[in-house]
């Protein structure tokens, strides 16, 4: 992926911009929680198993930091998608 | 990080962000908002973001007609291009008893007399709004068309940006550990960078805002509860409004680009800080909530999420100074609803404390600590 060039897709559920995400991360929002609520980077359908690695290491390379101090955010539930109907007829006593 | 200030602010989400802001507008400078995790990391980035003016009690009506109006203009007001998604897309509210018919017929006169175009929607004529709801047991619905919903993140960045700009000091990853007391006056606050001398707190602590009062002797009547909520993948558009029941007592809406995000109270969700999420509330919310709304069936669960609800005694905020301590000023409680008042709690908090006239006079005597005491609560009927 091409880190350089702004217009490139970082979250490809999203469509947020690599340029987004650096402009988020200027603006003081450092930690993948708040460029996430503020960009929507990793909300969509794949819920962030795309774009996490690569937004760790974008504010790790705009903090000058590495990747690995960077603050993860908690990965929620459920894993993979569910229809409602599905969990609507699921008793969880069951379960 | 500066160790001295007119006034701290406590807590990142959007009451405190809003209220450091109205102060700059005020003249105050020398403002220190503390946030311990992250600005909109709380109840405001977990909240369901609707704004509805539906209430059943003058004061909510008050305070949330104030706040709609402030929400239409605020990112202009704020100068924050990214705009607050503001989308007023209505709140569709089903009846299902008689009981509560008679409590939302008398609603909505009172909603009325508020210049509230709220309807009253006869069964055949629900479906007119919300196209996809069942008509089972459904024997009427009210509905307001310019109730509707915001960015929560985006809302609270713009408070919080234009407070920067206005000379506010935001202080990230800063948690209060204690107050430096001398007799009913906070001389400082501690926290774990350091500590700030200050003339006045603000404890716009959310969940934890019980906590940092009883660091000052404060008891609060409030506890916090874990409320949970989900969102489905982009799906085409089914209804628009937000649909909220008390029945059931569920809430869920469609968001602009198809996703669908709900959630439901739990009668037995024990007091506390859990935000934890449960296997039992995705079958709890999609059972109901398809009971209402079977198309919504379909639609795949991507996320879950929980947050905490920060409850007084009578639903209602409260707002002002306790009587054990003379420059901690209150604004907590706020039961589920703090993100649809906080432009005009913010206001009447930043008002409280440079002595000016309330926006809302009643609520120095009406939303004070003390009207507990007083056995003089604001019993709102209409809450989930």
């Amino acid at each position: 992926m091409n880190l350089k060039d702004d217009n490139t897709i970082v979250c490809r559920c999203a469509d947020v911009t690599l340029g987004e995400i650096k402009e988020a991360i200027r603006k003081g929002y450092t930690t993948l929680d708040e460029i996430k609520r503020l960009t929507r980077a990793g909300m969509g359908q794949c819920q962030g198993k795309t774009c996490r690695n690569l937004l760790l290491q974008i504010i790790a390379n705009e903090l000058h930091i590495s990747p690995t101090d960077v603050e993860l955010s908690r990965l929620r539930p459920p894993s993979v998608t569910i229809p409602l109907e599905l969990l609507a007829k699921e008793d969880a006593n069951e379960n | 990080m500066k160790t001295k200030a007119a006034v701290v602010v406590i807590g990142g989400g959007v009451i405190g962000t809003a209220i450091a802001y109205e102060l700059t507008l005020r003249g105050v400078r020398d403002i220190v908002l503390v946030e311990k995790n992250t600005l909109f990391s709380g109840a405001t980035a977990r909240c369901g973001a609707g704004v509805r003016q539906q209430w059943g009690t003058e004061m909510n009506l008050r305070l949330s007609i104030g706040s709609v109006k402030r929400y239409e203009t605020l990112a202009e007001e704020l100068d924050y291009p990214h705009g607050i998604e503001f989308s007023q897309t209505g709140y569709f509210m089903p009846v299902y008893t008689e009981k509560q018919r008679q409590q939302f017929e008398k609603n909505v006169s009172l909603q009325r007399k508020f210049g509230l175009d709220v309807q009253y929607l006869q069964p055949e004529e629900c479906r007119s709004i919300v196209p996809i709801v069942s008509l089972d047991g459904l024997l009427g619905a009210t509905y307001y068309d310019k109730d509707g919903y915001l960015s929560p993140f985006h809302t609270t960045a713009a408070y919080a940006e234009a407070a920067k700009r206005n000379g506010v000091c935001i202080e990230k990853n800063t948690e209060v550990l204690g107050f430096t007391m001398e007799k009913e006056t906070i001389r400082s606050v501690k926290t774990n960078r350091g500590d700030i001398s200050c003339d006045c707190v603000v404890n716009a602590a959310g969940g934890w805002s019980q906590e940092i009062a009883q660091m000052a002797h404060v008891t609060l009547p409030l506890f916090s509860e874990r409320h949970q909520i989900l969102v489905t993948e982009p799906i085409e558009p089914l209804f628009r409004p937000m649909v909220m029941s008390f029945t059931h007592g569920f809430y869920t809406q469609q968001e602009p680009n198809g996703a669908i995000l709900m959630g439901v109270g739990d009668p037995h969700e024990p007091k506390g800080y859990n935000m934890d999420h449960s296997y039992h509330f995705l079958h709890t919310v999609a059972s109901l909530v398809t009971s209402v709304l079977p198309a919504v069936g379909k639609a795949r669960v991507v996320r879950q999420w929980s947050g905490l609800y920060n409850i007084s005694p009578d639903k209602a905020p409260i707002l002002g100074l306790p009587k054990e301590v003379n420059n901690m000023f209150l604004a907590v409680g706020f039961s589920g609803h703090g993100f649809m008042v906080a432009p005009m709690v913010s206001e009447m908090i930043a008002q409280m404390i440079t002595n000016e006239e309330l926006s809302i006079p009643e609520a120095r005597t009406q939303l004070d600590l003390g009207r507990y005491d007083r056995g003089e609560r604001i019993v709102e009927p209409s809450v989930v």
